[in-house]
């Protein structure tokens, strides 16, 4: 990376904050030796598959399994009427509405799970689920959220009762409608366009799946499974279920990547506690991955219509944004309960005005739920697609520069804590100088030269901007819960006598890097080299509670606890250090792993030899051991932001996009691991670049999903993907414990508007203002050749 | 993604395989690289009784030049035929089009003898071996024929094959001196199928003209196809940008692809005569520099 | 249900098997042998997550029966270390960040084993073209490159001892 010095106050081998430590994960996984979800099998387990409905919407006239269950080794087909029996067949989704574990009527989008089948081994199961036939009568698709909302239009959710007779489902907004008008009225320049940003699907290369396994002779429920959050689904069973919550053990297992997929209750794992509660057995349920693509929860497809209000010089006054969001037959997003549309408005972004409006309705249509994230906090990358593509707008309307546009708008250093129009209250940033320092490393103005004499030649060149200002790390518990929790998280510390360290977090990795740098959060704090510290997650009965990994929290919240706990451990210690040197614990100074005596630093106790007291010789009075809890709850989001700079040149006979060069600068406060926050931004940037380009889950008119495999949902490969140029600014949070801001989702939410900016830039002369992403080929050439400029 | 059940059998001998085929006639099918077939049978698209595993039969997977022709067995895989030296010398079509199938992994096991009897209609070979007006080999038992490239693939996954034989072996005539050739697929991804492919081989005269041409076109209508119309057009005509948009043109009138999700039908009728003056500027700049 | 004895030598050792003509060989070699790196990620032969090698060339073991196997030389992600000494592909991806959740990484690793087995001093491009079957959805492949440069650098060293090192 072209980078800042990263400041660092332990050595290497103890492996505190800031050092590019390897990863304790890694000699695993390189050998093959991980452990995911298909790789665990247990003593007599069954295997467990769906049968799915070809249809989008249709009543199930009828169940034959007669064929199925004449195969040699099946041994059960599931229903919606068998669960009905048990009331099991309908389930609560994180969003408060509820979700159908199996149908008993009506499927309500292609793809939903119709029954189970139960078999001894996994090519059985998939000869029964071929041979169960079902009877639909199909019914009409709607697939369109606008559609859905005109007067009349079918109601796909008559369970909601007749005072509910439509498919809208909420209607949220923030902001001040009234000064936003007002505002917009005096405006002397308003830009207004419609953008629209599909279903997207995750696509972790590892599927969803688990392993029920029921005890009955304890009355205990183990449940190994994919999740990113644990503790939540384990309360989730309790209540759905009537099991006692002590009963229910959940433990993740290596997770091949979530991006919030994993974050929702599918009914695949429901069904396969009931199997196991049924069989005895354990059961194992591992999707394939059409079923991951057609039937998992989805991201984005929001309607969005934004108008930005400004001066003739291009000083920005207003905003104001309507926005229709597609959630599929159920609202199933994994939102804050007092967020249905997440943190949709941090729409105002990086800029400075006074009055702003978004408003949110959520729309039932026959799809699969949508509303989860796509490695991003809440409904973010939306706003900060939508902001950044307004400013963009903007400035090629008034014909200034875009960065230039920018800097006259950001929100200036001395402004923060800066309250937004919309009501969060921004804890930190710099914002002109992460763009100064995309557009030196990309070298801006030679760009601009370039572009200008390849236009006069007929080429296409383009340069987009992204000045983004991300929200993470949910949240205070003043107003963040799911379900009602509280959205804290946890660390829990233990120091074993030989100044052994074991901490056990909240939050679940999936490829993150935690085992790695919440060691190294405790190393800065105590000392302890990371070689000596082992983290461990993602077992419900032995981790403390937390909400675990999504929307970028675990740093900014799991990673404060573990800053606090660790702290907690380092005030005990001084007592015990104070007690073996016979001093007054204020006369101690701590560095470097030791208390030492103020002005005598021969006088001196190293961690290790106070943890081995804390068992062997503590002090009269003071409770043996050395170990804390935190359960933190933050005091406000943090807000990690970035400056991106893309060029793309565009074939004129085909209408590729081929991004040249992208220049990526992040600020994510104070760094914990150089190296893993560089893979982080890299994995981001191509989580941000696929949809952009190839990503997107497209229906047709019955609702078929035309993206339902690899070969039509397109993964970037190492070969479009751009060699990604990053850089670095710290501004640290002023609030968080250890003045990181979380990263993880950073890139995804900055980079697709950077891409889109930099096609429109490179076909505005033409006049064209907006496309929508992803910028296909087919897409960006029809543009080309009504505009007569395609070859 | 599991397959239905399936009788398998791996014959030690070429006759041997031809006996299973006659006798269990319309529901066996070959296996050879499997990257065709597998991935159709984990779907339960198709749901063969018995696969004939002609993975071990000696002799199939040879390329050789005999007579003046390239002779390629069915089972030598894209990226045996991407690496021969002599594909590389005299064939430069071939090895551009062999060396884009897929990914490194299907090019060491995909075969050139299963792409062409499986007949995808978005298979590069199929247009490749049309544009070198090459031929296939097709045996049964006790019986072998030469079939000519052009006019043997049918329709979707159908050819000219009969259930009862195996292709044996691609033949393509040597391209001689003032030749060049080129194989431009627009993908929407690395990887993907394609969108349009377009093979061309250009051979030139004395006189700078083009003395005579070969174009073929997949992805674009229900099986890759000669674009015969297109290639009168350029016969006897000098290169020229005017003359390649013109056989563009004659080849995307020839075409009759459909809508999916690469694209409308006027999209791939217009990529049809892009890629073609793309195939055929290089194909010709490789023939000037074949001189 | 009729079964095929098959016998494969996995990594070096000898391993044999009644199965299905239907059987998979990834799943010959996850649920039959046991050696779970090898993994899958989707069912269209487009991740590359169940790369192997077969006879010395990469394959996609979710698009390859266990029968056809029967007779070759089978390598997995578990046939990489001697022991405890990483090969030096593993100790790449190790080095250089070249792998977060892990899913894709043995895969990963093996198509470029058998990438630098075909090619010992590979371009940043031929790098990329040569993973180009492998889909990878956390790293944004530049540390999976810079891993396959490293282990270049460390093969070449090992193949050609008296040349001095250029390793920067």
């Amino acid at each position: 990376m072209t980078d800042v010095q990263v400041r660092t106050t332990t050595t290497l081998e103890v492996g505190g904050m800031g050092h590019s430590v390897k990863r304790k994960e890694d000699p695993r996984f390189i050998r093959g030796k991980g452990e995911y979800i298909d790789d665990l099998n247990l003593p007599g387990q069954l295997w467990m598959d769906i049968v799915r409905s070809p249809y989008a919407h249709a009543k199930i006239l009828g169940i034959d399994a007669s064929e199925a269950l004449k195969i040699p080794g099946v041994l059960a087909v599931v229903t919606g009427a068998d669960l009905e029996k048990a009331g099991l067949h309908w389930m609560p989704t994180l969003a408060g509405d509820k979700q159908m574990v199996l149908p008993t009527h009506t499927v309500m989008y292609q793809a939903q799970e119709v029954a189970a089948v139960v078999a001894t081994d996994r090519y059985i199961a998939a000869d029964g689920v071929a041979a169960v036939l079902v009877d639909y009568e199909p019914l009409p698709v709607i697939v369109d959220p606008k559609k859905a909302l005109e007067p009349g239009a079918q109601v796909l959710r008559p369970d909601r009762g007749p005072e509910k007779a439509n498919n809208h489902i909420w209607h949220w907004e923030s902001g001040d409608r009234a000064a936003a008008d007002a505002a917009l009225a005096k405006a002397d320049v308003r830009v207004a366009e419609d953008i629209y940003i599909p279903r997207i699907h995750v696509a972790s290369i590892e599927t969803c799946g688990c392993i029920a396994d029921w005890d009955a002779v304890n009355g205990h429920l183990t449940l190994h499974m994919t999740s990113q959050a644990p503790h939540a689904i384990r309360t989730v069973l309790a209540l759905v279920s009537g099991l006692p919550e002590h009963k229910i053990r959940v433990k993740t297992h290596d997770i091949g990547g979530g991006f919030g997929g994993k974050v929702p209750v599918y009914p695949g794992y429901v069904l396969a506690v009931v199997a196991s509660l049924t069989t005895g057995k354990p059961v194992k349920w591992i999707e394939d991955r059409s079923e991951n693509l057609q039937a998992d929860s989805f991201a984005r497809d929001y309607h969005i219509h934004a108008e930005l209000g400004a001066t003739k010089e291009g000083r920005i006054t207003s905003l104001k944004v309507k926005t229709i969001a597609d959630h599929g037959y159920t609202d199933a997003a994994a939102d804050p309960s007092k967020f249905p549309a997440g943190l949709f408005n941090v729409i105002t972004g990086s800029y400075d005005f006074p009055d702003a409006f978004v408003e949110v309705d959520g729309v039932y249509t026959n799809k699969p739920p949508g509303g989860v994230a796509y490695r991003c906090s809440f409904r973010v990358t939306e706003a900060v697609h939508a902001i950044e593509r307004m400013v963009d707008i903007l400035a090629h309307e008034i014909g200034k520069d875009p960065a230039q546009l920018r800097m006259e708008n950001f929100i200036q250093p001395e402004q923060f804590p800066y309250k937004t129009p919309t009501g969060w209250e921004y804890d930190s940033g710099n914002y002109p100088v992460a763009l100064r320092k995309a557009m030196d490393m990309i070298g801006y103005e030679d760009l601009r030269r370039e572009q200008a004499e390849k236009r006069a030649r007929g080429e296409l060149m383009g340069i987009g901007i992204s000045s983004f200002t991300e929200i993470v790390g949910a949240g205070p518990s003043h107003t963040f819960d799911i379900l009602g929790i509280k959205m804290f998280d946890s660390c829990e510390i233990r120091v074993h006598p030989t100044g052994k360290v074991m901490a056990r977090i909240g939050v679940q990795t999936q490829g993150q890097g935690h085992e790695t740098t919440f060691a190294q959060i405790i190393a800065e704090e105590l000392g302890f080299p990371v070689a000596d510290i082992a983290i461990e997650y993602g077992d419900t009965d032995t981790a403390p509670y937390g909400l675990g990994t999504y929307a970028s929290r675990s740093t900014p919240v799991a990673g404060a606890a573990t800053a606090i706990a660790a702290r907690k451990i380092r005030d005990k210690a001084r007592l015990l250090a104070a007690h073996l040197l016979e001093a007054n614990p204020d006369d101690l100074e701590w560095g470097s792993g030791a208390f030492s005596v103020k002005g005598s630093p021969d006088k001196k106790k190293t961690i290790q030899e106070i943890a081995f007291a804390a068992y062997t010789n503590h002090p009269q009075g003071m409770e043996a051991g050395l170990e804390a809890v935190d359960y933190y709850d933050p005091p406000n989001l943090t807000f990690p932001f970035g400056s991106y700079i893309c060029v793309v040149d565009i074939d004129r006979g085909t209408g590729q996009v081929k991004v040249r060069r992208f220049v990526a600068v992040d600020d994510c406060g104070n760094i914990i691991n150089p190296m893993i926050v560089d893979g982080q931004i890299h994995g981001g940037l191509t989580m941000g670049f696929a949809p952009a380009l190839y990503e997107e889950i497209a229906y047709d008119e019955l609702g078929n999903n035309l993206n339902g495999t690899f070969m039509d949902y397109l993964l970037p490969t190492a070969v479009e993907t751009p060699a990604w140029e990053t850089g670095k600014t710290i501004t640290p949070s002023p609030h968080h414990p250890i003045g990181a801001k979380g990263v993880g989702e950073s890139a995804t939410v900055g980079a697709p508007p950077a891409i889109a900016n930099a096609v429109v830039d490179a076909l505005w002369h033409l006049g064209v203002r907006n496309i929508d992403i992803p910028m296909t080929p087919q897409k960006v050439w029809r543009i080309l050749n009504e505009k007569g400029v395609a070859l | 993604m599991i397959p239905p059940r399936f009788d398998y059998a791996r014959p030690a001998s070429l006759d041997e395989a031809l006996q299973l085929l006659a006798s269990r006639e319309g529901e066996a099918k070959v296996l050879a690289g499997g990257f065709s077939l597998l991935p159709l049978m984990k779907y339960r698209l198709a749901q063969p009784g018995l696969l004939v595993d002609i993975g071990r039969v000696a002799g199939l997977d040879a390329i050789e030049e005999v007579d003046g022709e390239l002779r390629i067995g069915a089972r030598a895989t894209h990226g045996a035929i991407a690496g021969h030296p002599l594909v590389a010398a005299r064939y430069p079509l071939i090895r551009e089009a062999a060396g884009g199938i897929g990914d490194p992994q299907i090019r060491n096991w995909g075969t050139i003898g299963g792409s062409c009897a499986h007949a995808d209609p978005a298979s590069d070979w199929p247009a490749v071996i049309q544009a070198l007006r090459g031929s296939f080999v097709c045996r049964s038992l006790g019986r072998e024929r030469v079939v000519a490239a052009r006019g043997f693939f049918l329709d979707v996954f159908t050819t000219g094959i009969e259930p009862t034989e195996v292709l044996t072996q691609v033949r393509v005539p040597r391209p001689g001196p003032r030749s060049g050739g080129a194989y431009v697929k627009l993908e929407r991804r690395t990887g993907d199928f394609a969108t349009v492919g377009v093979a061309a081989q250009v051979q030139l005269g004395a006189d700078g003209r083009i003395a005579e041409v070969g174009l073929g076109l997949t992805a674009v209508a229900d099986a890759p196809f000669a674009a015969g119309d297109a290639e009168d057009a350029l016969r006897g005509a000098l290169p020229t940008a005017e003359k390649f948009r013109e056989a563009g043109l004659a080849a995307a009138r020839q075409a009759r692809p459909t809508e999916d999700r690469h694209g409308p039908v006027d999209y791939k009728l217009t990529m049809v005569r892009v890629m073609t003056e793309r195939a055929l500027r290089l194909a010709t700049e490789r023939a000037q520099a074949n001189g | 249900m009729s079964t095929i004895h098959v016998s494969v030598t996995v990594n070096g050792e000898r391993r044999e098997a009644d199965v299905e003509p239907r059987l998979l060989l990834v799943h010959l070699l996850r649920d039959t042998f046991g050696l779970t790196g090898t993994h899958i990620g989707c069912d269209s032969s487009n991740c590359g997550a169940c790369t192997v090698h077969v006879d010395g060339m990469s394959a996609k073991s979710c698009t390859m029966l266990a029968v056809q196997v029967d007779g070759r030389e089978v390598r997995t992600i578990e046939g990489m270390a001697d022991g405890a000494a990483l090969h030096p592909l593993q100790q790449a991806f190790w080095d250089q960040h070249g792998l977060q959740c892990g899913f894709c990484t043995p895969g990963m690793i093996m198509q470029a084993a058998w990438l630098l087995e075909q090619n010992a001093a590979p371009s940043e491009g031929e790098i990329r073209e040569g993973i180009a079957g492998n889909l990878c959805r956390c790293t944004g492949y530049v540390n999976i490159v810079k891993a396959i440069q490293q282990a270049a650098d460390t093969l070449r060293a090992v193949d050609a001892p008296a040349e001095p090192a250029t390793a920067g």
